[in-house]
């Protein structure tokens, strides 16, 4: 039979007393047990932002250690001792082991529990269906079964923090042997213990991706409204696309390692121990015959992948709020496409960038140097095109744009920096200092994050048909956008100057931290850093009132109050089970502002294509099924 | 060699000490040259667009926007200029460092020994031969489990904490760790490495300027990671052989107190550097920290 | 609202939801494999000579596994065909076959084969004491043929305690024969049939071990990597049965009755999972068995 047909079943019986028992449907399975894919994407997205905030506390927590080292933090300091114990801030002077684990935990936590749930499952979930004209996900329980996955590594993570000895202390990373042999001794429990939770924890939260991703690829190919062909898809969902295959491709080999380190830790073999290790003194009893090395290598090729999962989604929001914003398609749709394809091939043979200094031959280095270069230009690519769009536009600063147009520059600094990075030599003298922090941080904080603020503040509406404010959304981005540079640049200059990721003192016993840079010391730096970070905290907080006080007195909007193109702005907001009134069907791409000779300067997707404009402009003649 | 390091200079790297370590500069210097221009140019351009095309100022969109080619030309020259930094100057430059070791006739040699938290450093001594080290014969006073009856380690020099070099000789290090790994990084020589349990790898520089220069470890490697510090001493020839004669005095008996002796103008922070574990880590002298883990905090935290 | 193309193809891909959903999910599993074996590469190269253990798994039993497991890709093939064809009770049967395979498999696995291992004991001796033990590793007759030399005492312990209590101070141990008799040309090669342990008692001080135990995950390597991919692999089996079942039991029948082409996608996609846990076994079958 036809789609067509298929897609009438929406009228036939069938309809009718699916429509029936969805009635019968409690308050439990309509908002917390739910399978829509709508209700779970805003589970994800509250979920993910109250992460997000979490993470921010604990680096906020990070920062006075940096700047005051082994000063006392008055009143917060007790709070924080009396919800942690006393091996996090005695006194309220915060102790290595907790500024480790709140490191640790910052990384994972920002980006497994905050970035990808909002970027990835949040956003994908709620917008991918409704841009392709979809009535849900293809699997709705398995949709859901990843989000409960998620909760429960979360919870997991969460509760890390709470056993003997707090939460894991090994880095985001959890290089092994350190991580083998950490948490353990009399003072820690055989599994409750931080490290081995936090492996446990991980193993949900695959799960939860691999489970999203077949879910997410499987829709996309599938689920695509009538007329919707591939080179018609908005930007954002070849992004999401993208993202989920290097979700359900890279993360695999992680979740191998995982388990050899769960073994390492509960069962006593050695995977990542060689023989002859002596800790404490003390010969450690174990086969050995394991390799330190072969955790980082399965760590880093999903590492490396992972950084992109954390832009794609990100770019792609971009792409879609600045097409919408310039009144004007994106510019090189085409070239954009194919790069982020390119983007997605090569992100899983560069990995070993993160390993320079781990002894590699000149043949290897080569090889991943040049691998690391070549994928350094479709980004590149990207970002020209998303520049170049706006040449020509008539483009309205709304708070959306404006998170969206910061997030450009941002992310070229963060790009750019990489490039040093990605030459050994160079690294070998910036690699694991803050020149490598504020690298990735200019991408993922005023790069990603700002994308995901563009992203709630554009989608709001869809989602609750109301606007956020404008006016506290634009009290929202100043502040940010001042605090993340003076946050992040100063800390090139404290990379430059030798200082390195991890210190618990913020360098105060370092003589590199003490040479002058642009009339501070390197270690004084980390005052007005700090400051800044706790300054951005407050600035978030309109954000998280106009969030939730919108959601009852936000002003109210139709379907499309953005003047959109895409499908998701012809269903009603917020959309009802099902998604769309009627069958949408695509008749053109997905940018199609200010046509010319049009009274609109906008014309969405559902709208025919008029002869008279066919003659004008080279458009696909009838869309053909699919 | 000149250095010509102006942006380098301008974002506070320390001078360089090392003959290599001009080379890296360089690299850096055009990287952060290159980034510069295409960072200004698209700042420009990002500052311009924005204000012209600002809706008060342009209400009707172009459909069509750009026509010419031009951004194709730009990728384009990007790669230009990234294929020539790898291919002219990166690659060669590893193959120098990995590759191309100075003999060692000429070398000064010495084993480095990473452990939580300090570095332990082992010199042939006078004869040019390492004693014989086991496992099994580490203890808190033979931190390198020198083989107390090998003719060739009688003689050998075991400092801890400091290493003393000769200004102008190439000198090559080899690295290993005895627990987890760290990273013997010495920022001002342009020089990095990790140091791995279960595996030695060399790594050379040649000082070319005397003084105290600091030895951080570069790879998170427990509670006393931050304060894990060793010295590079670069002396003169003279100064060097005095040290020499001096530690071959002390040889005999345990390196130890070699790490009594702080490199002068050292910031004392909460921790010392060498031997001195920091307060939080358990003391490696301390006996009650024989079981297998890494500095295990003493108080159970968390409720 | 019901989701288009659960049971039907969508023209343009021609194919059915669940169908790339499976492909694609076995893609992340050949990943998480792929991770696990690499590892077994990795450590497996790394490991110097002599301690890379062979002929320790029992290759008949192994074999037999090997063939129950193929036998049941058949099986589910048929059952398949079977509902194809609209014949339940054929499928019935067929399902019901597939899924004693499987058991059988994992019975095979967690009755006999681990419990073996964990009843072994193996003792590593210190390089210093390799000449005291000469007669039952007879590393000088390996080292005339050429061939790698031994470095552990396998076989049976006698006097449990001694793993745990300091005061005993040696092992008793029923030697495997390759031990009993160790410069025999025919112990060269590893056996095909299991041997048991032979009377010959063997007693180790433990002043020349270097490291002892039975051959639980921690012996080494060779075993860690073996129970850590064996054990996936079994969950990963039952993880198979399990759904089987459920494909197996009346609940399903409904689902046949309401549309049969139904039921025949769900058991097309759970069998090519099932095909692709078969697959794994054919890989670790001879890594581990064989070479
Ligand atoms: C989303 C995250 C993200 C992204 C996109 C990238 C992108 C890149 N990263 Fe980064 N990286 C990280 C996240 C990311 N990275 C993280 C988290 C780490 C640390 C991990 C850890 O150790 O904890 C890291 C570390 C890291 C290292 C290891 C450093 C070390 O540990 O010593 C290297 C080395 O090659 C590297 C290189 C690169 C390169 C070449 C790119 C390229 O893809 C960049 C390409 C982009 C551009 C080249 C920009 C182009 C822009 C323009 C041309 C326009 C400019 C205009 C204006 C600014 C107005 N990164
Ligand atoms: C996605 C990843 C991500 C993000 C977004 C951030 C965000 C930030 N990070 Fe971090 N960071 C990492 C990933 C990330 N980081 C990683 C991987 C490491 C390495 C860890 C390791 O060493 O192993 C690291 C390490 C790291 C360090 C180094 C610590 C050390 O080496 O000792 C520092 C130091 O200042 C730092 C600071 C910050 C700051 C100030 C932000 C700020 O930009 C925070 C910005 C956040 C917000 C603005 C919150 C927004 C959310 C809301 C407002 C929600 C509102 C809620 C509702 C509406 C319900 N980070
Ligand atoms: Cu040693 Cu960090
Ligand atoms: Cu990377």
């Amino acid at each position: 039979m036809d789609a067509s047909t298929s897609l009438e079943t929406h009228h036939d019986p069938h309809h009718h007393d699916a429509d029936h028992d969805h009635h019968e449907l409690g308050w439990w399975r309509k908002y917390i047990f739910s399978t829509d894919h709508k209700v779970i994407g805003i589970q994800y997205g509250i979920c993910g932002l109250i992460l997000l905030f979490l993470g921010f506390c604990l680096i906020m927590l990070m920062r006075w250690q940096l700047a005051y080292p082994g000063k006392a933090l008055p009143v917060i300091g007790n709070m924080v001792r009396n919800i942690f114990g006393p091996g996090s801030m005695e006194g309220g002077k915060m102790a290595p082991e907790f500024y480790n684990s709140l490191g640790a935990m910052h990384g994972t936590i920002m980006i497994f529990l905050g970035v990808v749930p909002v970027a990835f499952a949040a956003f994908g979930n709620f917008v991918v269906p409704l841009q392709i004209g979809a009535p849900d996900m293809t699997f709705p329980k398995v949709n859901a079964a990843s989000f409960w996955a998620f909760a429960v590594g979360g919870v997991i993570m969460l509760a890390s923090f709470f056993v003997p000895g707090g939460a894991a202390k090994g880095g985001w990373t959890s290089y092994t042997p350190l991580s083998d042999i950490s948490d353990k001794g009399p003072a820690f429990h055989a599994i409750f213990n931080g490290q081995t939770l936090w492996l446990i924890g991980f193993i949900f939260l695959i799960t939860s991706s691999l489970l999203g991703a077949v879910n997410f690829i499987t829709t996309i190919v599938q689920l695509r409204a009538k007329g919707l062909t591939w080179m018609r898809l908005p930007f954002f969902v070849w992004a999401q696309f993208v993202t989920a295959f290097l979700l359900l491709l890279a993360f695999p080999p992680l979740e191998a390692a995982i388990v050899m380190q769960l073994m390492d830790r509960v069962a006593a073999t050695s995977f990542f121990l060689p023989t002859g290790l002596i800790v404490n003194g003390a010969p450690l009893h174990i086969s050995g015959g394991g390799s330190p090395l072969l955790w980082q290598h399965l760590f880093w090729f999903l590492g490396h992948p992972e950084v992109y999962v954390l832009i794609l989604p990100g770019m792609g929001i971009v792409a879609e709020i600045l097409a919408n914003n310039s009144r004007k398609p994106l510019w090189g749709y085409k070239s954009l496409v194919f790069s982020v394809l390119v983007l997605g091939f090569l992100s899983f043979i560069v990995w070993a960038h993160h390993m320079w200094l781990t002894g590699m031959g000149t043949a290897v280095s080569a090889f991943f140097q040049t691998t690391t270069m070549i994928i350094s230009i479709p980004s590149v690519i990207i970002l020209s095109a998303f520049f170049i769009s706006l040449w020509g536009g008539s483009i309205r600063f709304n708070t959306p744009m404006l998170f969206a147009t910061a997030f450009l520059p941002m992310f070229g600094i963060g790009g750019l920096t990489g490039i040093p990075l990605a030459f050994n030599s160079a690294d070998l003298y910036l690699h694991d200092t803050y020149y490598v922090i504020a690298h990735f941080h200019y991408i993922v904080a005023p790069g990603t994050i700002f994308a995901l603020f563009a992203g709630v503040y554009f989608w709001y509406p869809k989602a609750t048909g109301r606007m956020m404010n404008e006016f506290w959304g634009k009290v929202h981005f100043w502040p940010s956008l001042i605090c993340m540079n003076v946050i992040f640049l100063p800390m090139f200059l404290q990379g430059m100057l030798g200082m390195h990721r991890r210190w618990y003192d913020g360098g105060q016993g370092w003589s590199v931290a003490a040479d002058h840079v642009w009339g501070l010391t390197g270690f004084q730096w980390n005052t007005p850093i700090s400051w800044a970070a706790w300054t951005m905290g407050l600035a978030q907080i309109p954000f998280i009132i106009n969030f939730f006080w919108s959601i009852k007195h936000g002003k109210k909007v139709g379907d499309n109050p953005w003047e959109a193109t895409t499908l998701e702005w012809t269903a009603p907001s917020p959309p009802p089970h099902g998604n769309f009134i009627g069958t949408p069907v695509a008749y053109r791409g997905p940018y199609e502002y200010s046509l010319p000779g049009r009274e609109k300067d906008f014309t969405m997707q559902n709208e025919p294509v008029e002869p008279t404009e066919r003659t004008r402009r080279k458009v696909p003649p009838e869309p053909v099924l699919a | 060699m000149s250095s010509l390091a102006l942006i380098n200079e301008f974002l506070g790297q320390p001078p360089n000490a090392s003959e290599h370590g001009f080379q890296i500069d360089h690299i850096l210097e055009f990287c952060h040259w290159f980034m510069a221009a295409l960072f200004v140019g698209w700042s420009v351009y990002f500052a311009y667009v924005l204000i012209r095309f600002r809706k008060g100022r342009h209400p009707a969109a172009d459909h069509e926007g750009v026509k010419s080619g031009i951004s194709t030309h730009l990728e384009f020259s990007v790669v230009l200029i990234e294929a020539v930094l790898l291919i002219g100057f990166a690659i060669p430059l590893w193959a120098k460092r990995v590759n191309q070791f100075p003999d060692t006739q000429d070398a000064i040699l010495a084993h480095v020994v990473g452990q939580q938290f300090n570095w332990n450093f082992h010199l042939p001594g006078p004869d040019g031969q390492f004693g014989r080290r086991d496992i099994s014969l580490v203890s808190n006073t033979n931190p390198m489990g020198l083989d107390p009856n090998d003719p060739a380690g009688k003689d050998d020099i075991v400092a801890m904490g400091e290493l003393h070099v000769p200004v102008n000789r190439p000198v090559i290090l080899e690295l290993s760790s005895k627990d987890v790994i760290h990273n013997f990084a010495l920022p001002h020589m342009r020089i990095a490495q990790d140091a791995i349990p279960g595996s030695i790898i060399p790594m050379w520089f040649k000082p070319i300027k005397t003084g105290t220069f600091e030895v951080i470890c570069g790879q998170l490697c427990g509670l006393g990671h931050y304060s894990m510090k060793g010295s590079v001493v670069v002396d003169s020839a003279e100064d060097y052989q005095a040290w020499l004669k001096e530690r071959a005095e002390m040889a005999g008996t345990q390196a130890a107190p070699a790490a009594a002796d702080r490199p002068p103008g050292e910031p004392s922070s909460g921790a010392t550097p060498g031997t001195i574990a920091p307060p939080g880590a358990p003391k490696t002298e301390n006996p009650g920290a024989k079981l297998p883990t890494s500095p295990a905090p003493s108080p159970a935290p968390g409720g | 609202m019901e989701i288009p193309y659960t049971v039907s193809t969508r023209p343009d891909t021609g194919l059915w939801n669940a169908k790339i959903g499976i492909w694609l999910f076995l893609a992340s599993e050949v990943m998480l494999f792929g991770g696990l074996f690499s590892a077994y590469i990795f450590l497996r190269i790394d490991s110097p000579p002599g301690l890379w253990p062979h002929g320790l798994l029992n290759v008949p039993v192994g074999t037999m596994n090997t063939a129950i497991l193929i036998a049941s890709s058949v099986t589910v093939v048929l059952a398949w065909a079977a509902l194809k064809m609209r014949q339940y009770r054929a499928y019935w049967w067929y399902m019901l076959a597939t899924i004693i395979c499987g058991l059988l498999f994992l019975t095979v696995k967690l009755v006999y084969e681990w419990p073996q291992k964990f009843e072994h004991f193996g003792a590593f001796i210190k390089p210093e004491a390799l000449e005291k033990y000469e007669p039952y590793l007879g590393n000088h007759h390996l080292a005339e043929k050429g061939l790698p030399p031994r470095l552990e005492i396998t076989g049976h312990l006698h006097n449990h305690g001694a793993l745990h209590d300091p005061n005993i101070k040696e092992y008793e141990v029923a030697l495997d024969p390759v031990n009993a008799d160790p410069s025999n040309p025919s112990m060269d090669r590893p056996h095909f049939f299991y041997v048991p342990p032979t009377e010959k008692i063997a007693t180790i001080e433990k002043s020349d071990v270097e490291r002892a135990g039975m051959f639980t995950p921690d012996h080494s390597t060779y075993f860690a990597t073996y129970f850590t991919i064996t054990g996936l692999h079994g969950l990963h089996v039952l993880a198979g049965v399990l759904v089987f079942i459920y494909m197996w039991l009346p609940v399903s029948k409904k689902v046949y009755q309401r549309n049969p082409e139904h039921l025949a996608n769900r058991v097309e996609v759970s069998g090519l999972f099932w095909h692709f846990v078969d697959l794994v076994w054919i890989f670790v079958f001879p890594l581990f068995y064989l070479l």
